[in-house]
């Protein structure tokens, strides 16, 4: 039993059935977790890179606790105090790493398209950890596998994207698997962070308006505001943005159920999304960060079988 | 039933996928002659223990174990002991949930002649000499065992 492809490098690339495959796998491997030795050996004949060019604290965590958790040998590569410093291309970078004999490559890069890139030139299998603005297939995943867990199916369940649309690669990739599984699908934000023709582009809904978004919902995706962008001139400042788009508890209790709240994090308490709602009960949020583990458990278990 | 003096100490484990029909029939019969006592059942699945992991990747079933293992006797359940392969996972799995004071096999059909591993069944239903191209096929609902 495979997943069509060789890579993890994209939600684009997935089928319908690889997701399930994916998300059924991963409820065996939570279950791993739950268990007194937290590890099993099935990839213990295998070396994972984690080529993480862009800072990461929890995706890069999440991944090796993944790979230690299946018996793996991993090496950490982060750009800062490497080679890259010295000049070193992408390509002479990772070939130097394979010729170590390393068999599979976790990589997150601040360029779209550069697991592809890496894809096309070497034999290992490539799992993108996030590019640019691309893509965050592991996210989508395990966003995915904590919705069905809460609410028991993804098909027909509505869920709001709420934030930078933008500039969201985990918004993008969260889309796609969404409405492959059969979910609605809306994002909501200021009309400066909402790509213009994405409505008809990716056949989802729009809305200006949070509090229309939230009454519509089953399960509101709440994104991170980039602190930095607040200079481009994309929204007046973070305040403003909290009065206008700040998921409160005010605004939750107003509705008329009880919706799921979810974040990729880290947090920005107080922005996007008020302390009181990220710790409240109907916030699943750490949820999320426990299924990551086991989410990418299942895509490094599904990927190992390519050896070279 | 004769080896085990007291229910509390034993715990019956059956192997997914095929191990679960035999042991789920087992553990009813117990229940039947016990009905007043506590049966420790679970289902183990030993999919991330397997030694050929790396030629097919395979899809793993629910394992289930609520209670500890640690000082019980454990009896391994399955359908059919043919290489040992099998067996050897689940005992590496078994020791990942803790320390058991013994573990013994029961299965339904012993092929007694194709062992690939020094493992031999404490409790056998029937023992088959079969030859390796030979498929040993348990139809659950008729209940018989077919050699073809």
């Amino acid at each position: 039993m495979q997943l069509s492809t060789k890579h993890l490098l994209g939600i684009k690339d997935l089928t319908k059935e690889d997701i399930s495959i994916i998300l059924s796998t991963a409820t065996q491997f939570k279950e791993v977790l739950q268990r007194p030795v937290k590890k099993v050996p099935s990839l213990r004949d295998i070396t994972i890179v984690n080529l993480f060019y862009e800072s990461s604290t929890r995706t890069r965590i999440s991944f090796e606790l993944a790979e230690k958790r299946l018996g793996a040998d991993t090496i950490n590569f982060t750009a800062s105090g490497s080679s890259v410093s010295k000049g070193e291309s992408l390509l002479d970078t990772v070939n130097n790493i394979l010729s170590m004999k390393v068999d599979m490559v976790v990589m997150r890069h601040s360029a779209s398209g550069a697991p592809h890139f890496l894809a096309k030139h070497i034999p290992a299998a490539i799992i993108n950890a996030g590019d640019g603005i691309n893509e965050h297939p592991t996210q989508a995943l395990l966003d995915a596998f904590s919705i069905n867990e809460k609410l028991g199916s993804l098909e027909g369940k509505k869920i709001v994207l709420v934030g930078d649309i933008m500039h969201s690669r985990v918004a993008l990739s969260n889309i796609y698997l969404l409405k492959k599984m059969g979910a609605e699908v809306m994002v909501a934000g200021p009309p400066t962070l909402i790509p213009k023709y994405i409505s008809e582009a990716l056949n989802i809904k729009v809305e200006y308006d949070l509090k229309k978004a939230l009454e519509w919902c089953d399960v509101a995706n709440v994104l991170r505001i980039q602190l930095e962008r607040q200079n481009q001139v994309l929204f007046s400042s973070l305040r403003e943005y909290n009065i206008a788009y700040g998921v409160t508890k005010k605004l939750l209790d107003g509705l008329k159920k009880e919706i799921v709240i979810m974040h990729p994090g880290p947090i920005n308490r107080g922005v996007e999304i008020d302390s009181d709602v990220a710790d409240s009960k109907q916030s699943i949020i750490l949820q999320q960060v426990e299924n990551g583990v086991a989410v990418r458990m299942a895509v490094l278990y599904l990927l190992s079988g390519n050896k070279n | 039933m004769e080896n085990h003096l007291n229910l509390n100490d034993v715990v019956f484990i059956g192997l997914q996928p095929r191990g679960v029909y035999v042991s789920d029939r087992i553990v009813e019969n117990i229940k039947k002659m016990y009905p007043n006592e506590k049966v420790n059942y679970g289902v183990l699945d030993i999919t991330f223990y397997r030694d050929d992991v790396r030629n097919e990747i395979r899809m793993a079933n629910k394992t289930t174990i609520d209670f500890s293992i640690e000082g019980k006797e454990v009896i391994l359940i399955d359908d059919v002991l043919y290489t040992g392969r099998t067996i050897r996972a689940a005992l590496d799995a078994l020791i990942d949930f803790g320390r058991p004071k013994k573990v013994e096999l029961c299965v339904l059909v012993d092929r007694r002649f194709n062992r690939e591993l020094p493992i031999q069944p404490d409790y056998s239903g029937k023992s088959i000499d079969a030859i390796i191209s030979q498929m040993v096929k348990i139809q659950k609902d008729t209940e018989t065992v077919v050699l073809y």
